[in-house]
């Protein structure tokens, strides 16, 4: 299905710029008619994503890419994180509440990923990176206005 | 009384507000962050905090979140590896947010289970002095 419309983004695996990819996707979802406890609740899951890549993906090193696209179809909203780290050894046990490789966030980012939106799709292999894709309905149809019908 | 520790901008790109201020308070730390508290913080709070908790001896936490906009894992993560410390120190933590957003992320995470939640600092410091229970 051909997206209505999208934006892609490019990153160094840096901190600063997990707050930076969930303003820019808060942005692009700002259009479409979400509730703002809806709109906060795709920074979070956009905010879990990016720092999985960040933190698991990448390991903290700055030089490594993410890539962050939001995409508008008909229906819903998807997101897409995706990373070119170490990828993920046991992905079944990586989704389940409490797991993770960092004690303190208890395993509580793919939760809040599950939680805040309508669908959560991982693809991951050790070596190769992790794609995240999320989708989010829309609160009503979308009218692009600004498109060509054809 | 108290006497107040330190009070810094740690925010390393212009015209982003990252804020930690901790106060000691007699037995406790009084830890008040605000703005976005996710990855780019979570290291600097937790390295400060432990910082502090040693140092100044004292016994137990009071996360001021009253000025938080955003919070995610990495957020809640250092609060709740804090917790785990001072628990084994038999101090006790409390944590101070009236934002139902930022209240609703403190209930999934389960923190809510473990840590008393009350919506100002006056209300959960003397939650802390055994005046509300």
């Amino acid at each position: 299905m051909k997206a209505i419309n999208h934006i892609k983004l490019e990153f160094p695996s840096i901190p600063a710029n997990v707050r930076l990819a969930r303003v820019t996707v808060a942005a692009f979802a700002s259009e479409l008619d979400y509730d703002v406890s809806v709109l906060e609740e795709i920074k979070v899951a956009v905010s879990e994503a990016v720092t999985n890549a960040i933190v698991h993906g990448y390991q903290k090193d700055p030089k490594g890419l993410v890539t962050l696209t939001a995409s508008l179809y008909d229906s819903s909203l998807e997101i897409v994180v995706e990373d070119r780290g170490r990828g993920i050894n046991n992905l079944e046990r990586a989704l389940e509440p409490g797991e993770g490789t960092e004690p303190e966030r208890m395993g509580l980012g793919f939760v809040f990923m599950r939680t805040f939106m309508d669908e959560l799709e991982v693809n991951s292999e050790p070596g190769q990176g992790t794609t995240v894709i999320m989708r989010k309905k829309l609160p009503g149809e979308v009218k692009a206005m600004w498109f060509n019908e054809n | 009384m108290y006497v107040e520790l330190q009070m810094k901008n740690v925010g390393r790109w212009e015209g982003r507000l990252l804020n930690l201020e901790i106060k000691n308070m007699g037995d406790t730390l009084m830890v008040k962050i605000t703005g976005d508290f996710d990855l780019e913080l979570a290291d600097h709070c937790r390295r400060e905090i432990d910082r502090n908790y040693e140092k100044e001896a004292v016994k137990n936490i009071l996360f001021d979140l009253t000025g938080i906009d955003f919070i995610d894992s990495s957020g809640l993560g250092v609060i709740l590896g804090r917790y785990r410390k001072v628990k084994e120190n038999e101090g006790r933590v409390v944590i101070a947010s009236g934002d139902s957003r930022i209240i609703k992320l403190l209930n999934l995470s389960g923190i809510t289970r473990l840590i008393p939640v009350y919506p100002n600092t006056a209300q959960a410091l003397k939650h802390l002095s055994g005046k509300v229970m």
